[in-house]
């Protein structure tokens, strides 16, 4: 583990917010540029990965996140109903619609229906990244040679 | 269509009682009582009056043909009454008999479902429609027959029964595939008038044969019907003598006009059905418990049934339906009367109830009344349809096939005889140890209620056989529309008092033999030995598991090391030999790479060599992440940049998780135990590396079609609102593809979860084992 204060602080401060948001900006971006759901979801998940790194607990705004499962869940949940939502308008299942609305101040955005199943990608992604270090980074490792668990 | 309404209307009472009343059983059986008598007005009303048959189709498959088609004939009629008026008499019966019982929520539920499956089983009028229905009540009755889940023997009754009438139900679905393969319809009357002949007919009508017979529990499938009796009494009233086991009987009764004049039919029918007939009588003369003579003697009048119907003659029709519904009648109310004698004296043994003549005598006289209906005995129903029966079959001219369905007949009708007259003689004979029921009398010491409710429904049995016995001829005319409706000719009529001729001389001699037979018939003999059947059964059974358990062995051997070379050299060698076949791909632009993509590739293979040579797991894992980050650049350098990105962070998260899984493992001390020898390592390693390359280049020069992406990068912007193409992929062209992995990794995330958290379990316990065993 990093003991180095400095470094906790510099992940805590700036990595983690800014990571966030660069995962967040690749997963929109992907429609028209490299990026995507896939990739956002990874690097959030190397945010998490480096906050482990820091012997911290994942966290998002200092909270931890307690159940990874949910998430999982909602990725998946929201991809579905991406999926199965045109078939209720008459579609095919995952059949894009594009809407162009005027924001003020911001000016015409475009938004397509698959970005909420890029977003169900990312939630997963994230979900198995967390899993992954919940489960094999904390019990039967290091970890839990200690007596108790989550001590640390 | 109402009938579609009833049929749904016993699946929502149903549903209510399994998952809306589970507190109050009761409630969801009057509810059921409700639906079963509104049935049976339904079908009435509906047909009385009706110049033609109502009929409904729901598409289901059109395309397929597969349609859900109801025609409510007159031996629909017949038999749906049956279904709902004998349901409405169990589940009343069954209200008092499970009182203090808790499975009867569950009982309820699954007799509804039963109720409504076996109403639209009688009245389909598709091959394929009958089927699901089938297919349903096998399900149902194998959740009946093991309602007391906790007994051993009830499950593997239960198992047997399924596994036996499901295979049948598989043979019938072939059947109907060919039928529907070969002539485009599966329904009945349209194959009647297709009149099937040839190979195919004979093959699928043998086909559809077997499932008659599994159901039915003829021979050599009637084992299974006296396990069943596991269940409680009125699931063995209900669904194991008077409605499911009638569905083979009803299958043959639609298909014998098909297929009667197909070579192997008429054979089979009679050839079973006489066989059935004599092993069940002689079964039930020597079985001890009531319930089990009754068991084995619906396979011998299932035996009788089987002959009438299948053999394909008009009276044989006609006095099968007649048959048929005296036998529903009189068994139903035996079984329920054994029923009460059981609930009375807490035995069913035939040796002990005659002492239920003090205790319920009004329902033992019930039960002998249902007796001399089974045995024929004027003036009662089963008489008058038994005489019909012989005349039918004496009229009948079918050569030798016919003499041995008429004598086979007359055999089993001794049979019947005896064991009826045997279980009379076990009613009226004082039992020797009468102290030791008057124990059991008062543990059994139920309301006047309960008692009521439990002899109504074989009082009125045993009333209805004396009442249709006198009335015979009124209810042989009401039996023509539905005998009709199998077969035009089959127009005939019953009689109390047929006149002196052939059958009736007959008759007398059967009574009069079986009736010595059956007095003289030891009540006590107990030959406790499984039957044949079952045995076989169970050996096939067991056999089948302990192959299946040694062949998973050898294929699960639970080594990866096997897995994975297996599968490797599995995916290796299918490219290869293709490429042996059809020719190697052209090495053309192998050579076209620049000297940096170059360069980056001997990084690549440099340190995938120090994979294969490092001893060290983590340093080994280091150099992999290597790897995975020069073919990330490879793909940045050939113009792919999502691929590069995704590869390079799933490269660093899979190190990451490499290490953490490596963290936990123990160090390596000694050279691992090798299951392969290094040299047949080395050998699947390098068939990968020459395979792998081989299938690319192939794949490469194989092209027929304009590559797919020129279409999606026309279709991006438009249809997809996207220019960035492999996203758009992923997202919207190959969507299905892109939700499919995320359904695997997350299933793969919760394995990784669950492994870990069994693996703690385990380890807790271990330590508080060890803590209990310190202090």
């Amino acid at each position: 583990m990093i003991k180095s204060k400095i470094l906790e602080e510099l992940i805590d401060r700036w990595l983690t917010k800014v990571g966030t948001l660069v995962a967040i900006f690749i997963t929109f971006r992907g429609h028209n540029a490299p990026g995507g759901g896939f990739a956002g979801g990874l690097i959030l998940g190397a945010v998490f990965v480096l906050q482990y790194l820091a012997g911290q607990q994942p966290t998002i705004r200092r909270k931890p996140i307690l159940n990874p499962e949910r998430l999982l869940g909602l990725g998946l949940l929201l991809a579905l109903v991406t999926t199965a939502t045109p078939l209720f308008v008459g579609g095919a299942p995952l059949e894009s619609y594009i809407w162009s609305i005027t924001l003020p101040q911001i000016g015409k955005v475009k938004i397509v229906s698959s970005t909420f199943f890029d977003f169900g990608v990312f939630f997963v992604v994230v979900a198995v990244v967390l899993m992954v270090l919940t489960f094999l980074g904390t019990r039967g490792g290091a970890i839990s040679h200690e007596p108790t668990d989550g001590a640390g | 269509m109402v009938f579609f309404a009833a049929v749904v209307a016993h699946f929502a009472v149903a549903v209510l009682a399994l998952i809306g009343l589970r507190r109050r059983p009761v409630i969801a059986a009057c509810a059921g009582l409700v639906v079963l008598a509104g049935t049976a007005l339904v079908v009435v009303t509906q047909a009385i009056g009706a110049t033609s048959a109502p009929r409904k189709t729901i598409e289901w498959l059109p395309l397929l043909g597969f349609n859900f088609t109801f025609q409510v004939d007159g031996f629909a009629v017949v038999m749906a009454l049956l279904v709902s008026l004998l349901g409405f008499g169990v589940l009343a019966y069954s209200i008092a008999y499970f009182e203090h019982d808790a499975t009867f929520t569950r009982f309820v539920g699954l007799f509804m479902a039963f109720a409504g499956s076996m109403t639209g089983l009688v009245l389909a009028e598709d091959l394929f429609t009958m089927f699901i229905f089938w297919e349903l009540t096998s399900v149902w009755s194998f959740l009946l027959i093991g309602l007391h889940d906790k007994s051993e023997v009830a499950r593997r009754s239960a198992v047997r029964a399924l596994l036996t009438t499901g295979a049948g139900g598989l043979c019938m679905l072939v059947g109907i595939g060919l039928l529907q393969n070969q002539f485009g319809t599966t329904s009945f009357a349209q194959l009647r008038e297709a009149a099937p002949t040839g190979k195919m007919a004979s093959v699928a009508a043998s086909l559809l044969l077997l499932g008659a017979f599994t159901k039915s529990a003829q021979f050599p499938f009637h084992f299974w019907l006296p396990g069943a009796m596991a269940a409680p009494t009125p699931v063995s009233a209900y669904l194991h003598s008077a409605t499911m086991v009638k569905a083979g009987i009803v299958l043959l009764a639609r298909t014998a006009p098909i297929f009667g004049d197909t070579g192997v039919w008429r054979w089979w029918v009679v050839l079973a059905g006489v066989i059935t007939m004599l092993i069940g009588g002689w079964r039930a003369l020597r079985e001890t418990d009531a319930k089990l003579v009754l068991a084995h003697s619906t396979v011998s009048q299932l035996g009788l049934l089987t002959v009438l119907f299948g053999i394909g003659s008009p009276y044989a029709t006609y006095a099968g339906v007649a048959h048929l519904v005296a036998h529903a009648i009189f068994k139903a109310g035996l079984f329920l009367g054994v029923g009460v004698i059981d609930h009375e004296l807490g035995t069913r043994d035939v040796s002990k109830i005659g002492a239920a003549r003090r205790s319920v005598p009004v329902s033992v006289v019930a039960i002998g009344a249902c007796l001399l209906s089974m045995a024929g005995i004027i003036p009662l129903f089963g008489f008058a349809t038994k005489e019909k029966a012989l005349v039918a079959l004496l009229d009948a001219e079918f050569g030798l096939v016919g003499s041995i369905a008429l004598w086979g007949i007359v055999a089993g009708s001794v049979f019947s005889v005896a064991y009826s007259v045997r279980l009379l003689h076990a009613l009226v004979r004082t039992p020797n140890d009468s102290a030791s029921n008057d124990e059991h009398h008062a543990h059994h010491e139920a309301s006047a209620l309960v008692r009521t409710t439990l002899a109504a429904p074989v009082v009125v049995a045993a009333v209805v056989s004396l009442g249709f016995g006198f009335a015979a001829s009124t209810v042989g005319s009401w039996l023509v529309s539905p005998s009709s409706a199998l077969d035009v000719k089959a127009v005939s009529k019953l009689a109390l008092w047929p006149g002196i001729n052939d059958a009736l001389l007959i008759s007398l001699v059967v009574i009069a033999i079986g009736a010595v037979i059956g007095w003289k018939a030891p009540l006590e003999d107990n030959s406790a030995q499984q039957p044949q059947g079952e045995r076989v059964f169970d050996a096939v059974y067991d056999a089948t598991i302990a192959g299946a358990k040694r062949i998973t062995a050898v294929i699960q051997p639970g080594s990866l090391p096997i897995y994975v070379g297996v599968t490797l050299l599995l995916v290796s060698i299918a490219p290869l030999s293709a490429t042996f076949v059809d020719g190697f791909g052209s090495l053309s632009g192998l050579t076209s790479g620049t000297a940096l993509e170059a360069s980056v590739s001997i990084i690549a293979i440099v340190l995938a060599l120090g994979v294969a040579v490092l001893q060290s797991r983590f340093t080994g894992a280091m150099f992999l992440g290597g790897v995975g980050y020069a073919i990330a650049a490879l793909f940045a350098l050939r113009g792919a940049p999502d691929l590069a990105v995704t590869q390079l962070l799933v490269e660093t998260l899979t190190i990451v998780v490499f290490l953490l899984a490596l963290r936990a493992m123990t160090r390596i001390t000694t050279r691992p135990v090798a299951r392969f020898p290094q040299i047949t390592r080395m050998f699947i390693a390098a068939t990968v590396g020459i395979a792998i390359p081989l299938l690319a280049l192939a794949a490469r020069d194989a092209r027929t079609a304009p590559s797919a992406s020129q279409e999606y990068f026309a279709r991006s912007v438009d249809e997809a609102g996207g220019r960035n193409v492999v996203n758009v992929i992923l997202v919207d062209f190959r969507g299905f593809d892109t939700m499919g992995e995320i359904v695997v990794l997350a299933i793969a995330a919760l394995g990784v979860a669950n492994l870990v958290r069994a693996a703690e379990q385990h380890r807790r316990a271990a330590i508080s084992v060890k803590e209990v065993a310190g202090s």
